[in-house]
């Protein structure tokens, strides 16, 4: 601003100090400058020092050849893969695990937040026992217990606890069958497809007589029966086109099947375990603070407690529950980044950890790390900010 | 409406029993709120329960729909009575309203939602007729444009008549009122009486809990009085206003009619 | 029908039926109300048969609680010796033998501290938190840093253990509060370039994990600086946290404040008080007393987020707990060992939320009586 050359001959300088725009727009450049110089200076320094150590910058180094194995990836991956693979390797399995972890947690939580009101007070001593000791202990030292303790100290393969079916479980993960399909597999998958459809017309036809007759469809009970009648009959006309790959002992490891790697369950596991601790002190503060002349209207009505609870008691509950469980799926999603303290190849692990030990690129690097957490977590927010705003309650 | 008038609709009782209740004990915990409780309502009837705070009306009253759970003695709806069963619950739930203090309306719901819940629910109606009874109900209730708002727009007043509305759309045959007005500013306090009246002129069996004395005198056929959980005096108005018999009773009024 | 008769109004209290009193009364509505409850309780009961007996027996009936080395450890249970002969190194980490006594003194200060906040009548409350967030500091720095006053310096490289977490999470809370607060008004000012400037900082450093905050203050951080300027490793760390720990600490002033009626900035105003007066007079101290449950439970966060520096390779307590747990002379003790620490941590944390609680509940009933 160029406050000093406007000439202000006649105003006192006082008044214009006490002019509250004039004070606003002052303070507001002196933080603007301030801001930039900062900026600028920690510029300077970086491209100075890179300069110094020989650090080329730029997302060259994306191209170049990591060297380095993945244990576990969904899209094809070597050693001879870029780096730009191990960026999106990593991602995919951040990905992966926070997204079981959330399902999984949510459920967990409900369970534990609805356990944690039950009228039986064993039931919800339990879950308040547990509620208080998973969410005083760090995560990390829980991650640390399952993988060193528990999973870690598993047999060895050729000693591996067998389950029927060709289930394992030994220190190099739980090893199961994996699916392997023949011709005609694909009717199954349209028989699966083709009784979704049926449900969902269906349910459109419940829904609709319903509102038009008042009788009301068991819509549940009928889908599970078509869910799992289209698709046998579909296995049964081609044959069963599925078989299994069995894992098996080949000298010191398992051949064959699919592997869930140990590293995997346990930072699963501790994140389900820890994430659902909070979860379910959301969800009973969440169905707590709908009152309780709610349930007692509802009840004079003559409606079922089941009733109740999915008409009256949820759908308060549910935008008192929300914000607070978006702010957990994304906690989640964040703590899954401790990943790199047991190796699991998360984006943190592969990307920040070992690319960047690799390649020194740590701007770059961190950059599209923090890049891509803050992109989860914004467009998290947006979803959930747009939910808030549909169901909040209409108030004078 | 006179007090002639208030003889007349006596007329309408007819000697059908709809709610008996004969030596209901109930205690919390160790405290016993409710003490040898009598009481007999015939169809048509108008009862005003009213006595101090804490006396156990209200708990009377809900335990009449098992909001509460009486522990000795027995309470007989239509024939029915009252236990831990079930179906026999909601059955007896299903035929008699009820009209909270806090009007308890749900708020993520539309008025006309609020009255249409039960009928789809409970009885199983289509929508479309369950919303024609909502609506009916609302215009006896005098506010059938406010049908597309939510609870949280409507003054009190209107809020405790769309919960008037919201029970009458079940056709209950009794009608329970826990301090209908005493959570209303004056204004409203009688456009809601004015509804409760209009209801008992149509011959509906009504249990209401209030202090409002100029109602009890003109709608009710009997007046009861309680305290410390007890029945203390059950008298029609005119000999319960006029001669009171218990000294309790005459603190009472005293009380309440001194302001 | 009623045997005894009472006159009307004197019917005395009773006791209630057997059955829906007292232990039966109890067991019935508590435990067995329906057949899936008691299926519920039975299932429970199971659960608890299957898991508490075993681990009693581990951690107590059958544990080794005395001897120096593992070999001492002869029955099945846990060998407690491993945590008995590694306390020490567990709370100072490899802080030298001769000056740990400062460690104990920095501690002790701040317990002498933290009491009177504990105490209802204790007067000086605001004094003491005063003392507590600016003096206090000060001289614990000076204490552990030690290079005057003839005490020798230790190298952060040597701090470790519980102390370390101490420090790191006190640190984190005591220089997050104040740039909290700053940010939380400048996201409420009405100056567009701060309120965004704040915005952008709170939302960015909110929106990633800590883990890569760290990894950032630890290798962005030098390549920041001016050549020749470094900062040592803990240091690093610190500001990582407390930067990361300000944002969220900023959201919990930022509902502190929108929780005051708009009524106390108007009347402030119109008092003639200038917003910083208003604010630091006014309703910052209403806003704060408000949010203390919300700037424990930030605590307690911080406390356990506190572990995640053993990946950037400082040893705090659970990171010195792992290295106990790999030394060849008591391999295998791991499960001792993360026990131990849970423990540590499960009553320390719930200890706080209990305590935060308590003040909630204490403001609720606050604010109904008004
Ligand atoms: N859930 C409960 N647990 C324990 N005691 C209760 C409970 N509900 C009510 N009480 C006690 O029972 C007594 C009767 O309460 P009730 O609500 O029936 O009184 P009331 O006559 O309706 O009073 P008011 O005019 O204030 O509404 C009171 O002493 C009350 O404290
Ligand atoms: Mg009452």
């Amino acid at each position: 601003m160029n406050t000093d050359s406007t000439p202000l001959p006649k105003v006192p300088k006082k008044s214009v100090w006490n002019n509250p725009k004039f004070r606003s727009l002052f303070f507001q450049a002196i933080v603007l400058a301030a801001t930039v110089a900062f900026g600028i200076s920690i510029f300077h320094n970086t491209s100075v020092n890179l300069e110094t150590r020989g650090i080329a910058t730029g997302f060259d180094f994306l191209s170049t050849t990591a060297g380095f194995g993945i244990i576990q990836h969904f899209i094809p991956y070597t050693e001879e893969s870029t780096y730009g693979a191990t960026f999106l390797v990593g991602l995919i399995n951040t990905i992966v695990v926070s997204a079981l972890g959330i399902i999984l947690a949510t459920i967990l939580g409900v369970i534990v937040g609805i356990a944690r009101l039950s009228k039986n007070w064993l039931i919800a001593k339990l879950a308040a026992v547990y509620i208080e000791i998973f969410r005083n202990i760090p995560l990390l030292l829980q991650i640390f217990f399952w993988y060193f303790v528990v999973l870690r100290n598993l047999p060895s393969p050729r000693q591996s606890v067998t389950f029927v079916g060709g289930f394992f479980l030994n220190n190099r993960g739980i090893y199961s069958p994996s699916p392997v399909t023949h011709d005609g597999f694909s009717y199954i998958v349209w028989a699966v497809i083709l009784a979704f459809v049926l449900i969902f017309f269906i349910k459109r036809w419940a829904d609709k007589r319903q509102e038009a007759t008042g009788q009301q469809f068991h819509t549940f009970y009928v889908s599970l029966v078509i869910l799992v009648i289209l698709p046998l009959l579909a296995a049964v006309a081609t044959g069963f086109p599925l078989t299994w790959d069995k894992p098996a002992l080949s000298g010191f490891n398992f051949k064959g099947g699919m592997v869930i790697i140990p590293e995997f369950a346990a930072l699963l596991l501790s994140l389900v375990i820890y994430t659902a601790s909070f979860m379910a002190e959301t969800v009973r503060a969440g169905i707590e603070s709908v009152a309780h002349g709610q349930t007692e209207a509802a009840y004079a009505l003559g409606l079922r407690p089941n009733s109740t609870l999915r008409l009256v008691i949820l759908p308060q509950a549910l935008r008192v529950i929300i914000p607070p469980m978006t702010s957990e799926f994304l906690n989640l999603t964040k703590n899954s980044s401790l990943a790199t303290a047991i190796a699991y190849p998360d984006l943190v692990a592969v990307f920040a950890g070992t690319t960047l030990n690799q390649t020194g690129q740590a701007i770059e690097i961190i950059a599209m790390t923090m890049a891509v957490y803050l992109s989860i977590s914004l467009l998290i927010s947006a979803v959930m900010n747009w939910y808030n705003a549909s169901v909040a309650l209409v108030e004078r | 409406m006179t007090e002639q008038a208030a003889a007349e609709k006596g007329l309408a009782v007819s000697d059908e029993v709809m709610i008996d209740i004969r030596n209901m004990h109930k205690w919390y915990g160790q405290f016993h709120v409710l003490k040898d409780i009598n009481i007999t309502v015939k169809k048509g009837e108008r009862i005003v329960v009213c006595g101090p705070s804490g006396s156990g009306k209200s708990t009377m009253i809900r335990c009449i729909n098992r909001l509460e759970e009486h522990q000795k003695g027995q309470i007989i709806v239509q024939g029915v009575e009252l236990t831990s069963d079930l179906k026999q619950i909601e059955a007896i739930r299903r035929e008699v309203g009820m009209v909270f203090q806090h009007f308890n309306l749900f708020p993520h719901l539309t008025v006309l939602e609020n009255c249409a819940l039960a009928p789809i629910w409970v009885r199983k109606m289509p929508r479309a007729e369950a919303e024609e009874i909502g609506m009916k109900y609302l215009e006896r209730v005098k506010i059938p444009e406010q049908a597309k708002k939510y609870p949280g727009q409507l003054s009190g007043g209107q809020q405790q008549r769309v919960a008037i509305a919201r029970s009458l759309c079940m056709s209950p045959n009794v009608m329970l009122f826990d301090e209908p007005t005493s959570a209303l500013d004056p204004e409203m306090i009688k456009e809601v009486l004015d509804t409760m009246i209009e209801l008992a002129e149509e011959g509906m069996t009504m249990i209401v809990v209030t202090h409002e004395m100029g109602f009890a005198k003109t709608v009710a056929n009997r007046v009861i009085f309680m305290d410390e959980g007890q029945i203390i005096e059950e008298e029609e108005p005119e000999t319960f206003f006029e001669h009171p018999k218990n000294d309790r009773t005459k603190l009472f009024l005293s009380q309440i009619l001194a302001h | 029908m009623n045997t005894k008769s009472y006159a009307i109004g004197q019917i005395p209290d009773m006791v209630p039926p057997i059955a829906s009193v007292g232990f039966i009364g109890w067991f019935r509505k508590n435990l067995f109300s329906s057949w899936v409850n008691s299926v519920l309780t039975l299932f429970s009961l199971w659960l608890l048969y299957l898991t508490i007996p075993p681990m009693i027996d581990w951690m107590l009936v059958n544990a080794n609680f005395s001897g120096t080395t593992k070999q001492d450890c002869t029955n099945t249970g846990a060998c407690w010796p491993f945590v008995s002969s590694h306390i020490d190194q567990f709370f100072y980490g490899f802080y030298p033998q001769a000056e740990r006594w400062r460690v104990d003194i920095t501690i002790l200060l701040l317990i002498g501290l933290m009491i009177p906040l504990f105490i209802k009548k204790f007067p000086y409350k605001g004094i003491t938190a005063a003392v507590a967030l600016f003096i206090y500091p000060v001289v614990a720095f000076f204490l552990l840093v030690g290079g005057s006053f003839g005490l020798p310096v230790v190298e952060t490289s040597l701090w470790g253990g519980f102390s370390l977490t101490l420090v790191i999470s006190v640190v984190g809370i005591v220089t997050s509060l104040p740039i909290g607060i700053v940010l939380a008004l400048g996201r409420r000012s009405n100056m567009p370039t701060i309120r965004s400037i704040c915005t952008v900082f709170i939302e960015l450093w909110r929106g990633v994990p800590l883990i890569t905050v760290l990894f950032m203050s630890s290798v962005m951080l030098p390549l920041f600086l001016p050549e020749g300027v470094n900062f040592d490793k803990l240091l690093r760390a610190l500001i990582g946290v407390s930067l990361f720990a300000a944002a969220y600490m900023a959201e919990v002033v930022r509902g502190g404040l929108q929780a005051i009626p708009k009524g106390q900035f108007e009347g402030a105003m119109s008092l003639g008080l200038s917003y910083w007066k208003t604010m630091s007079f006014i309703i910052l101290p209403q806003a704060l007393k408000y949010v203390i449950p919300s700037i424990v439970s930030t605590f307690i966060g911080l406390f356990k987020d506190t572990t995640l520096v053993l990946i950037i390779g400082l040893f705090d307590f659970l990171g010195i707990v792992q290295t106990a747990s790999t030394d060849p002379k008591w391999l295998g003790m791991a499960v001792e060992g993360y026990v131990f620490t849970a423990l540590v941590y499960g009553v320390f944390c719930f200890a706080m939320s209990q305590y935060s609680q308590a003040i909630e509940r204490k403001l609720d009933t606050g604010h109904k009586k008004r």
